[in-house]
């Protein structure tokens, strides 16, 4: 038994993951979310802002980190609207357009935002470090036209934006190492105020950024969108995936615990 | 001369891009400007040497007939249709978003989906008690791992319920990723950034080469 439970095939691992998955989404599962203080941080920075400020978004992530980092940006973006607090947003990955133009459009779409009054979409150029130091002298030369391809002179929001000066902050939706692009070129060269929303796995690497004040707030991975969309008061995917990251974790939990006592049992039986 | 070049340009724009950084004076400011447009017009070419790359790492496999080389035929066919109706058409062609939305994010999420299956399995297998160290592994990702799931907070508060403490899973997280984490991570940054520097200083000085090929 000791030995069968220690060396437990592979796929039956499989299926107890996907069960835990499948079955919280099926099941309808609330459960209570906190918040941790830098998400809480980056939604009162967002919330003073007064009315006419402009917040630059950048979608620096792909469609493998998109169920992770879109909510966080639906929600941000909500809160942005309602506000009436300006979005220039761009992406920095070059898979990342599609994404990032069909999410700021639903939203938009749901709040009444007018694309260039109330958000701009600027779309993607290669380079991160030349992008990030181009947009800190003249957005526009980097960015002649948005997305869609309209001069960013003939853009009413665009009218008094002319480089980071006009941004009174950049929040960086990243799956990679671009919030430190972003932190060491735009914060350190142009006093950019930043803030981020990272996947769970980068979120250990931004704590130095936090401490030292470089970082206005910061999203962790599913559990900061699912706080995000609680404080903006959406009921979205990010409290459905929450949920289920509970039950695999309790599960991965268990198997560890499971997995050394019986290992531990059997050598003593060994011994 | 093909290497004499290289290296008096980097070594110039090397020092001129420092010496911008302590000058607020305009023609340091100009200069930098300029430097920085010229670098976004260098780095479109980085996408197409990619490309090249791709095309010959994949024509080689099939002309070898290299292992799995028939995948190479899936990676020009995605190739061709996506430049195929992307370049001339944009990427606003209800097409080129269908193709988008409909295969390449599947796929992507999917691929980075599996890894829950094999982080689980691996966990089972491989996370033991064996020594003091890790020990101190497991214990702090088992730690981490509660935190950051609501339901974490649920299990301390039923199982602590007599204590006055609560929520402290996340609190636990919050710890562990503010002091050891944050301590290491600080002592990663400042090492790499040392040697960011001495590298830099390297090949602005011409004593590192190996960025011009032929690995001297």
């Amino acid at each position: 038994m000791l030995t069968k439970l220690v060396s437990m095939d592979r796929r039956i691992v499989f299926i107890l993951v996907a069960l835990a998955v499948i079955i919280p989404m099926l099941v309808n599962v609330n459960l209570p979310v906190s918040t941790s203080a830098p998400t809480q941080k980056l939604y009162d920075f967002v919330e003073a802002l007064p009315k006419g400020s402009t917040i630059m978004l950048a979608f620096d992530y792909g469609p493998s980190s998109f169920p992770e980092l879109s909510p966080m940006a639906k929600a941000l973006l909500k809160q942005c609207f309602d506000k009436d607090i300006g979005v220039v947003a761009l992406t920095l990955v070059d898979d990342g357009t599609t994404l990032a133009s069909t999410l700021i459009e639903e939203v938009a779409a749901e709040k009444n935002a007018e694309n260039g009054e109330d958000f701009v979409f600027l779309g993607f150029r290669p380079g991160i470090t030349q992008v990030i130091l181009g947009m800190g002298t003249e957005i526009k030369s980097v960015f002649d036209t948005d997305y869609y391809g309209k001069k960013l002179d003939e853009i009413p929001m665009m009218e008094n934006i002319t480089n980071y000066d006009q941004i009174d902050l950049l929040v960086d939706l990243a799956s990679s190492n671009t919030t430190e692009a972003w932190i060491i070129y735009a914060n350190v060269q142009y006093n950019l105020k930043i803030a981020a929303g990272v996947t769970g796995v980068m979120v250990s690497q931004m704590f130095p950024y936090l401490q030292t004040g470089q970082l206005n707030g910061l999203m962790s991975g599913i559990l900061g969108a699912a706080e995000y969309e609680n404080l903006v008061e959406v009921q979205d995917k990010g409290m459905q995936y929450i949920n289920v990251n509970s039950f695999v974790h309790i599960l991965i939990v268990l198997l560890v615990i499971i997995g050394n006592i019986a290992y531990f049992t059997q050598r003593k039986r060994e011994e | 001369m093909k290497r004499l070049i290289p290296l008096v340009l980097c070594f110039i724009f090397g020092i001129v891009m420092i010496a911008t950084q302590f000058s607020p004076h305009p023609i340091s400011k100009r200069v930098y400007e300029e430097v920085v447009n010229g670098a976004l017009i260098i780095s479109p070419f980085a996408l197409v040497l990619a490309t090249v790359t791709l095309i010959q790492t994949h024509a080689t496999r099939i002309l070898r007939r290299s292992d799995h080389w028939q995948y190479s035929f899936v990676v020009f066919a995605g190739l061709i249709t996506m430049v195929v109706i992307g370049v001339p058409f944009g990427p606003k062609n209800t097409v080129f978003e269908w193709l988008y939305n409909n295969v390449q994010v599947p796929m992507d999420a999917t691929m980075f989906s599996l890894l829950a299956f094999f982080i689980a399995s691996a966990a089972y297998r491989a996370f033991r008690a064996r020594t003091t160290e890790a020990t101190l592994l497991l214990v702090t990702a088992l730690i981490v791992m509660l935190g950051n799931v609501p339901v974490g907070n649920l299990v301390w508060n039923k199982l602590m319920s007599w204590t006055p403490w609560v929520d402290q899973a996340s609190a636990a997280r919050e710890w562990i990723l503010y002091n050891p984490n944050l301590s290491a991570r600080r002592g990663i940054i400042l090492g790499v950034s040392l040697g960011v520097i001495s590298q830099s200083v390297r090949i602005i000085l011409g004593i590192e080469r190996s960025y011009l090929g032929g690995g001297d």
